[in-house]
Formats: C-alpha cells, sequence, structure tokens
C-alpha cells in the first residue's frame, strides 16, 4: 500500500489541543443565551404504584411542571420496543425513574420547585436481581419476565456429550458497571415556533453518541417530520456506550420543556443524578456445561446466558445477541447450543456497555476453560492453542472463517512474549513452596477473544448507512457522516481515511461536526463499526470523488481519465504535475462544490438468518489475547496490578498510537470491571453513587503495559482495517481472575474479584 | 445569606463561637456533604487565618502541630518526620494531592470520622488536643476525644487550637493502610502501632490504634497489653492477631465486609509483629 500518505500514521489529533488547553466546549460551557434549566422528579421506590402527584405547593409563577399526561400519546423513548416512559405513567419500576419534568429561569428555582412536588406512591415487593428474577416477577404473574430471547446451535450437543471424555459444568456472574465518563450527561433544546406561533420542532445540541438516535426518538415523540428535529453532537466528554441510549431520554425531556415554556432548555446532570439515573452494563450469570476428549479437544458445549435487563427492554435484545454470538469464546466446537434470555428487574433499564454483552460471556467460557485446563492437567496456554479458531473453521452461526483470523497468532505472540507456560508452571510451584514472610504472590493468567465488529447479523443491511464527502468552495474536503468523536479519535482517523482514499494531504481534510441537518445518516457511533463501516463508506465516496476530479482533470488537458493520477495531494501526468488546489478551484468555480456520497452495500454472498440465527453474524472479527500479571498480598488478598501484555489484531491499524490507547484504556476498564468496579445496592438504590464510592482504577492502579498490534487485514474494512473500539473490554477480566488463582490458588468464578471476595474463597477451601 | 468570619487570632473568633458558627478549614468534607444534602449553613467560621491555630514546632517535651496545619504540610515536615514518622506516613495517604493542600488535621479531627486516616497515628502517639472556646483553653486526651460515631467532646462554642505529641516518641511507629485502590481511597481498615523497643523481643508503652473497625477510631488496650506482657514470637503475633478480630466491631457498609475487616485487621497485626522480630533493633 504504498499510496498510503496518511493512514498507518500517528499524526496530530485535530481536537487535541483545543481538549488540553481546555478551550473545547463542552455541553456546560456552551453560551446558555437566556436558556432555562430543566431539573427532574424521580422516583426513591424501585416499585410502586404512583397514587398522586401534587404539585400545588409550588409558588413559583414561571415554573413549569410536566408529568405523564403532558407527554403526549407517545409517552416512549422509541429505541427496540416502545415500552421505556419518558415520564413514569401510573407505576414506576426502578428507582430514579422520572416521573416529573420541573423548568424554571434559574436552576435553584427549578430545584425548589422540584422539591416541592409531592408524589404519592404505594409500594410493591420488587424484584431486585437475577437470582429474583429467576423465582418469578409479580408484574408478570409469578411467571418469568423475559425481556429478549436468542438461541444459538449447531451440530448435536447430546451425540457431543456422549463422545466426550470428561464433562464440566460451570457458573459465571458478573455484576453492574458504571460508564464513568468525564462528562455527564447533558443537552441543550431549544424550540422552533412555526409561522402561527405553535411549538415546530427543537434543535437539540448535547453530549451524545448517536445523532440521529436522537433524531428518531425525537421524530416519534412529537410526531412530527424530519425536518423539524435537528440534532448536534456537542464536544462530549466520554461514551463507552453510556451515551448510545440515555441521550434520547434526556433530549426528549429537555425538548418537553422547551415545548411547554417556549424557551431553550437546558439539563445537566451531576454525577450523582447520573449514576442513579442512566443505564449501566447488564449484570449477568452464565451456566456452562461442556464436554472434552483428555487432550482438551472441545466436543461439546452447552452454555446458558442470562442478562439483567433493568426495568425496560431498551437496548437489551441486541446486548443479548451479541453475548449469545460470543458466548462460544475464540474456539471451534463441532456441537453447540447456546440459549440467552434477559430478564426484567426492578433496577434502571441496563444498556450499552463498550463491549455490549460480549465481555459478560467472554468471561464465562474463559473462566471455563481455565476449569477445563485444571481439571485436565494442561496449561491454560495449551486448552487454548488446541482449540482457538483457525481460518476455515465454522462458528455456532455456521459462519465460515473465511479471512483474517488470528485467534492462533495472538495467543502464540503473547506466549512468547510474557513467557507465559514457564511463568505460569513456576508460580504454581512457588504456592505449594510458600513461605509466610508476607511477600506478596505472584500469578499470571492469560485469555484469548474475538470480537465481531460493526452491527450483527443484518443490521447493517437494514441500516444503509450513508456517508458523503463534498468538496467545498473553500477547495478543502468535507467528511460528511453522523459518526461522533467522544475521545476515541474519530475525527482524526476520518480525515486519514479520506485523505488516502482521495489521494490529498491531510491538511486538505476538513469533518463536518455530526448534525442531522447536514450529514447523512452514517448509523450510530457503536458496535466497533466506525472505521470499519463509516470509514469504508467514507473511503469509497473519498475515492469517487477523487474519480470524479481525476476526469474533470483529465477533460481540461484533453486527455484520458486514466492517465491522470490524484497522488499526494497532485494531479500527475505524464507531462507534469498540478497542485490539487489548482484542479479543485477550476472546478468549484465552474461547477460548485461536488459531492460524493456511499451507501453500505453488503458483501456478496453473505447471509444470515434472523429466525434461525445462522449465517455470518459479522463481516469481519478482531482478535486479541491479554496476559495479566499480578502480586496478591497474602494478608489482605489486596490486588496488585503489575503488568498488562495484549495483542490485538485489528486489522490495518489507522493510527497506531490512538489504537494503542484504544487497547490500554479499553483493558483497563475490563481490569477494573475485574477486581474493583461494584455497584452495590440496597432496596434498589446503588449505594455508591458518587466516584468518592464507586471507584474506577486511577494512573498508581494503572500496571506497565506492552501493547501488541498484529496487523491482519480483512476485505471488509477501509485498507483492511477492523474494528477496535469494544475488543479490549473482552479480555481483562477472565485473565486477571486466573493470574489471581495462579497465585492463590483459589479460583472465583463472580466478578469484581475484590479482597472480600478472595478472602472468601479462601475460607471456602479451607473449610471444605 | 451566610454570614462568615475570617478572623486573625482566637480573641477575635470568640464573637463567631460564641454564636456557634460552624467551623470551618479546608473544607474537604464539609463541601461534599453540604453538596450532597443540598444544605446551606447560617454561619460559618474560616479558622485558616487564626494565628493561634498554626504551625509545627517542638516545644520543650513535645511536638506542637497547629489544627490548620495541612496533610501537605504535615508530611513535608522535618520535625514530623524526625518524631511522628506514623503521622507522616498516614499523611501520605489521605486523598490526592489537592485534598492533603486544603485538608487539615484538626478539620480530620473534628470531622470525628471513624475512617479518618490520621487518627489512628494520633491516638497511637499519645496525643493531647488543645480545645479553646470563648472562655478557656483544655487540654483534652485525644483517646477520650471520641465519645460515640461522629460524636465529640468538642462543644459548639469551641475549636480544635493544636495537637500535642509528647515526646521523646516511640521508637518504633508503623502505619498500614488497607484500602480499595493504591490512591485516593478511603480505608477499610486503618491500623497504627508505636511502642518501645527494649530488646529484640520486648516491646513496652504499646498503643495499638485502628480506624474504620468501630464507631469511633480506637486503642485496643487489651491487645496492648498481651503484647507487652509476652516476647515477642510467631505464637504471639498469631494470638495478638486472634484477639484483635475479637476486640473490634466492624460493619458491612460500602466498602466492605465486617468478616473481611476483622481477619485483615489481625493479619496487619500479626504481620507488623512478625517483621519486626525479623528486624531486630540495630
Amino acid at each position: 500500500m504504498d499510496h498510503l500518505n496518511a493512514v498507518g500514521r500517528s499524526v496530530l489529533r485535530p481536537d487535541g489541543l483545543a481538549k488540553v488547553t481546555g478551550r473545547a466546549l463542552y455541553l456546560d460551557d456552551l453560551p446558555e443565551n437566556g436558556c432555562w434549566h430543566g431539573t427532574t422528579v424521580r422516583s426513591p421506590h424501585p416499585s410502586a404504584l404512583i397514587v398522586s402527584i401534587d404539585a400545588s405547593g409550588v409558588s413559583d409563577p414561571d415554573v413549569k411542571v410536566l408529568v405523564a399526561k403532558d407527554v403526549g400519546p407517545r409517552n416512549s423513548v422509541h429505541l427496540i420496543h416502545d415500552d421505556w416512559p419518558v415520564l413514569a405513567d401510573g407505576r414506576v419500576n426502578h428507582v430514579g425513574e422520572p416521573v416529573a419534568l420541573v423548568v424554571a429561569p434559574a436552576l435553584a428555582r427549578a430545584q425548589a420547585a422540584a422539591k416541592a412536588i409531592k408524589v404519592a406512591y404505594e409500594a410493591q415487593s420488587p424484584v431486585l436481581d437475577l437470582e429474583a428474577a429467576l423465582k418469578g416477577d409479580p408484574r408478570t404473574g409469578g411467571r418469568l419476565n423475559v425481556l429478549a430471547k436468542c438461541d444459538v446451535g449447531r451440530g448435536d450437543v447430546e451425540a457431543g456429550f456422549a463422545a466426550a471424555d470428561v464433562i464440566l459444568e460451570g457458573e459465571y456472574s458478573t455484576g453492574h458497571q458504571e460508564h464513568v465518563y468525564i462528562e455527564p450527561h447533558g443537552v441543550i433544546a431549544s424550540p422552533t415556533i412555526g409561522n402561527d406561533g405553535t411549538f415546530a420542532g427543537v434543535d437539540v445540541v448535547g453530549s451524545l453518541q448517536c445523532p440521529y438516535y436522537v433524531h428518531k426518538a425525537l421524530t416519534y415523540l412529537f410526531d412530527l417530520g424530519d425536518e423539524a428535529i435537528r440534532v448536534r453532537q456537542s464536544v462530549t466528554g466520554g461514551g463507552f456506550g453510556g451515551k448510545e441510549d440515555y441521550p434520547d431520554m434526556i433530549a426528549a425531556h429537555a425538548s418537553l420543556l422547551a415545548r411547554a415554556c417556549g424557551k431553550p432548555v437546558k439539563i445537566v446532570y451531576e454525577r450523582q443524578e447520573d449514576i442513579i439515573a442512566t443505564t449501566k452494563r447488564h449484570p449477568s450469570l452464565v451456566r456452562h456445561r461442556t464436554g472434552v476428549k483428555r487432550d482438551g479437544t472441545l466436543v461439546a458445549m452447552d452454555v446458558e446466558v442470562l442478562l439483567d435487563g433493568g426495568a425496560y427492554i431498551t437496548l437489551s435484545p441486541v446486548v443479548l445477541s451479541r453475548s449469545v454470538l460470543h458466548a462460544a469464546g475464540a474456539y471451534s466446537c463441532p456441537n453447540v447450543r447456546i440459549h440467552g434470555r434477559v430478564l426484567a428487574t426492578n433496577t434502571p433499564p441496563n444498556g450499552a456497555f463498550r463491549g455490549f454483552g460480549a465481555p459478560q460471556s467472554l468471561f464465562a467460557v474463559e473462566r471455563q476453560m481455565d476449569e477445563v485446563a485444571r481439571t485436565l492437567g494442561l496449561d491454560p496456554f495449551e486448552v487454548r492453542i488446541r482449540n482457538a479458531y483457525r481460518e476455515g473453521d465454522v462458528t455456532p452461526t455456521g459462519q465460515v472463517l473465511k479471512e483474517s483470523v488470528s485467534a492462533v497468532a495472538v495467543l502464540e505472540r503473547a506466549k512468547t512474549a510474557t513467557r507465559f507456560t514457564e511463568r505460569f508452571a513456576e508460580n504454581e510451584a512457588a504456592r505449594g513452596a510458600r513461605k509466610d514472610d508476607g511477600k506478596p504472590l505472584r500469578g499470571i493468567g492469560l485469555s484469548v477473544f474475538w470480537h465481531g465488529s460493526g452491527f450483527t447479523g443484518n443490521g447493517e443491511r437494514r441500516m444503509m448507512s450513508k456517508g458523503a464527502v463534498r468538496l467545498r468552495a473553500d477547495l478543502k474536503i468535507e467528511v460528511l457522516a453522523s459518526s461522533t468523536d467522544f475521545g476515541q479519535g474519530t475525527e482524526g482517523i476520518f480525515r486519514q481515511i479520506v485523505a488516502d482514499a482521495c489521494g490529498v494531504g491531510l491538511d486538505d481534510v476538513v469533518v463536518h461536526t455530526p448534525d442531522t441537518a447536514a450529514v447523512p445518516d452514517s448509523g450510530p457511533t457503536v458496535a466497533s463499526r466506525t472505521v470499519m463501516v463509516v470509514g469504508g463508506l467514507l473511503s469509497r465516496a473519498g475515492a469517487k470523488l477523487a474519480e470524479m476530479l481525476r476526469t474533470f482533470a483529465a477533460q481540461q488537458a484533453g486527455m484520458a481519465p486514466a492517465s491522470v493520477v490524484l497522488r499526494n495531494g497532485f494531479f500527475e501526468t505524464e507531462r507534469g504535475r498540478t497542485p490539487f488546489a489548482d484542479v479543485a478551484k477550476r472546478y468549484v468555480t465552474l461547477h460548485g462544490p461536488l459531492d460524493a456520497t456511499a451507501t453500505f452495500e453488503p458483501t456478496p454472498g453473505s447471509t444470515f438468518d434472523e429466525a434461525t440465527y445462522q449465517g455470518d453474524a459479522y463481516a469481519a472479527y478482531g482478535w486479541g489475547a491479554d496476559v495479566v500479571e499480578v502480586e496478591v498480598d497474602p494478608d489482605t488478598f489486596v490486588t496488585k496490578l503489575t503488568r498488562l501484555t495484549t495483542v490485538s489484531d485489528v486489522g490495518h491499524v489507522v493510527h497506531p498510537v490512538m489504537c494503542a490507547g484504544q487497547v490500554e484504556g479499553g483493558t483497563l476498564q475490563a481490569l477494573g470491571w475485574g477486581y474493583l468496579e461494584e455497584m452495590k445496592m440496597k432496596d434498589g438504590r446503588f449505594l455508591n453513587d458518587r466516584m468518592q464510592t464507586y471507584l474506577i482504577p486511577t494512573m498508581a492502579d494503572t500496571p506497565d503495559m506492552e501493547t501488541i498490534l498484529l496487523e491482519n487485514p480483512t476485505a471488509h474494512g477501509p485498507f483492511g482495517a477492523k474494528g477496535v473500539g469494544e475488543l479490549p473490554m473482552d479480555g481483562g477480566a477472565p485473565a486477571l481472575l486466573q493470574a489471581i488463582e495462579n497465585a492463590t490458588g483459589y479460583s472465583l468464578s463472580r466478578l469484581p474479584a475484590t479482597p472480600e471476595r478472595i478472602f472468601e474463597a479462601s475460607r471456602r477451601q479451607k473449610s471444605s | 445569606m451566610t454570614l462568615s468570619w475570617s478572623p486573625k487570632t482566637l480573641a477575635e473568633a470568640r464573637e463567631a463561637l460564641i454564636q456557634g458558627a460552624t467551623k470551618v478549614a479546608g473544607s474537604t468534607d464539609l463541601l461534599v456533604v453540604d453538596h450532597a444534602t443540598g444544605s446551606v449553613r447560617d454561619s460559618v467560621l474560616n479558622v485558616l487565618g487564626i494565628e493561634e491555630l498554626q504551625g509545627i514546632r517542638v516545644e520543650a517535651d513535645q511536638l506542637s502541630i497547629g489544627a490548620s496545619s495541612t496533610f501537605t504540610r504535615i508530611r513535608e515536615s522535618a520535625e514530623v518526620a524526625k518524631h511522628a514518622p506514623l503521622l507522616k506516613d498516614a499523611a501520605r495517604t489521605i486523598g490526592a494531592a489537592q485534598i492533603q493542600n486544603r485538608a487539615t488535621i484538626g478539620g480530620n479531627i473534628a470531622n470525628a470520622s471513624p475512617a479518618g486516616d490520621s487518627l489512628p497515628a494520633l491516638l497511637a502517639l499519645g496525643a493531647l488536643i488543645v480545645v479553646s472556646g470563648p472562655r478557656e483553653r483544655r487540654i483534652v486526651p485525644y483517646n477520650a476525644f471520641h465519645t460515640a460515631y461522629r460524636k465529640t467532646v468538642l462543644g459548639p462554642d469551641e475549636l480544635i487550637e493544636r495537637i500535642l505529641i509528647p515526646l521523646p516518641a516511640p521508637a518504633v511507629q508503623v502505619f498500614r493502610k488497607v484500602g480499595t485502590r493504591e490512591a485516593q481511597a478511603i480505608s477499610k481498615v486503618v491500623v497504627a502501632f508505636a511502642s518501645d523497643r527494649l530488646d529484640h523481643r520486648i516491646l513496652a508503652n504499646v498503643r495499638l490504634a485502628m480506624g474504620s473497625v468501630a464507631a469511633v477510631p480506637v486503642r485496643l488496650h487489651e491487645v496492648e497489653i498481651l503484647i507487652e506482657d509476652n516476647p515477642l514470637t510467631p505464637e504471639l503475633a498469631a494470638r495478638a492477631a486472634a484477639l484483635v478480630a475479637k476486640s473490634i466491631t466492624p460493619i458491612d457498609d460500602v466498602r466492605s465486609t465486617a468478616e473481611y475487616r476483622r481477619h485483615v485487621a489481625g493479619q496487619v497485626v500479626r504481620r507488623l509483629l512478625l517483621d519486626l522480630l525479623a528486624a531486630p533493633p540495630a
């Protein structure tokens, strides 16, 4: 790929300077221009009937109060199913559920009014976790309250078990995880007034990942045409999936208040409100039954995946689908059955979070493989390499892995980079010969994992995303896409891809801020799809634009189009070269701006049947292996992360520094989930609703990292790139628990592996 | 409207004290609580400017620490490092650098959280608290200062003026904090140990204090006596650990469990005794 000048280089990111110098304007920094302030009255109960809402105590004449009946007939967040009320109507299903909205010219006045609103509830008995949900839900007459189901399978599982030498069972569970994006949720909604003086729509600016999701939710809510709603992204301080679904809700609230008061309305959550009210990672309970041959070869896997969906469906069906599709791990097995369900509880709805269900099911299968290794006396590497996917292998959906399969490569590289096998054995031996000297116990652990890039199954086909580029009058090539940059570097990556697709310099390319009035719908910024899918669209659009300009240049020169090349910012012919800007200027002077658009095109021959869940689940997969090293204090069971080695194949790397940043940050987030981050709950209320009590790793907790990027390109992404955003969330936790087991001899099956849980495991082991 | 005073001397603070103004120093605890609860104080007395509450100095037979000394000052003080390394070690683990720049030792004491990191250190060092009111100044032994969960002997019209640590300070001083993460974590268990060392195996004047294991920071007198009465051996360390577990009354809370705290408090004491045994005095 000798024509690549930008892709593959760690060029300066365009948003960096403004962010590190504090000049970037996040939502709460934007000029308020006389906007009013909204606040939310929330349920203190996990399950209750709303008996009455009394706002007669509100004396402030400017204040407006909205309750369910003021929302209108379409009182739901329009996501997958319309079951999530914008304002609770008649009953509440979780603590923190919005019951009433208040707006006033000043925040303090809105807050004072909110305090004066009296809501009477009749509390009902709640279902607070999966264990309770499995016993049945009073809301569904004591039956299981199933929000979504998903089943996948291939081969004959019973025949597989019959042929197995050993059959092992295991049960694994994980808890809630909070996103802790640096910037909490925030939005400003400005009403537009029609010629007849009535409400005609809203212009929303917000900290969000998916402008067209918000657009869709608001056109539904107000039953207005596409043109009536405009959604723009403000500079966004992190998302991790948390700003995929919930912006629909807060934007709906601000827009309803804007309609009520006729003024722009701002709502910004404080950290505590954000933690109490917004979505989290789904807690999970995964059961495995695994049949293996004595040498460790998998012959049958029977997996049950249960996710805690919280109070409403939100994105749970698609989270479950990804969870199920990754549940057999990066392993080939001829007979697989995976049965997935999401159950309802009276807790805030769980939603999108980096990894989207896959980290939960991959944690379980990786711990189950450790169980296989332990039982058969193999080391963890051995049992993994034996079963890891090779090219030509078939997944549980019957997908033949035809290209860019790196499970073996990442495992081998991780092993040699860390001397894994020797060091694992050394630690096992040291544990047996351990002295009572208080010295930390050393452990090392390994995991292997995969992550499908882009939407599952027919998701991309259904969306038919578009990406566009435009040669503007100022001779810049502008990228038009709805993909948002919330810290991960979208803007810079798009410039690189388009610069190389067109054959121009980086400085010739600019990126339009996502704005539904100005950019096409290139789909949401989720599912590790931005580089591979949207980048692919932009690369095609860029090539089209270059082609049109090349044809124009050839015409101008009286030459055949094929004899002109646009490369490195110059139109080159055998006669010499002309700067890009000269030709571009001539073009826009004669014809005005030039647009080129690309629409998603499915891979020829690729199919997915949603009824049977068979076919090509993802166009391409990223592959990873993590090696986590720890020291565990023998007295306090406190785990210190000492070293992390990651090997990732995300195809051709567009920007090495930012790619490594994704891997390192994502893996640290996975490790935080693995040993530190724990949402504790009492009576349906999160106890650690502040950053003082919900602890994430600090720099002092961050291990030394070696980040190895293997590049096994795919035919399905621009310049061979696959997705990187979520893969790093998948492997940290299981490798960490294996390392803790290697150090202490205690096998944990529940996240997070806190010192308290290791202590409990030590007690169990002592007593058994 | 909040009334506020920023006096330069205790005499000037008299009126504010009589009116029962809320005393504030770094406000690192107060602001968090008030923000969360939406409270607004009627009147506040900023103690940071009061001369008598400032400075760290050695006076004859005591180390005298002004109540408004920040933890940064304490951790950087040569006098504290020389005489009370236990307190320096505690100061280093409190919050983040920004918190240490604002938070004061007087505030840590008056806030009276059972998880306050400097408090067990002060107990182990046998500190005395100089308390000043509008009419009189009194000295309270620190081990009598905390009366119940978040309750102290401090009257509404009194403030903490200085902390006195008797000298010579104990030869052996050990601080251990078990937190949730490496930095900026409130403790699950804090252990402060101080003693004199008569020879390799004989410890005298043992003071063992803990935080986050009871409603107030506590001294473990029975364990102290056990250690004083017996030569240091691995068996003694194990017995001490068992007695620690019996002597404390930890709870389950958002940070940890009672069972874990009980176990770990004992293990930390056991380990520090074994470490002393392994390292004979020079």
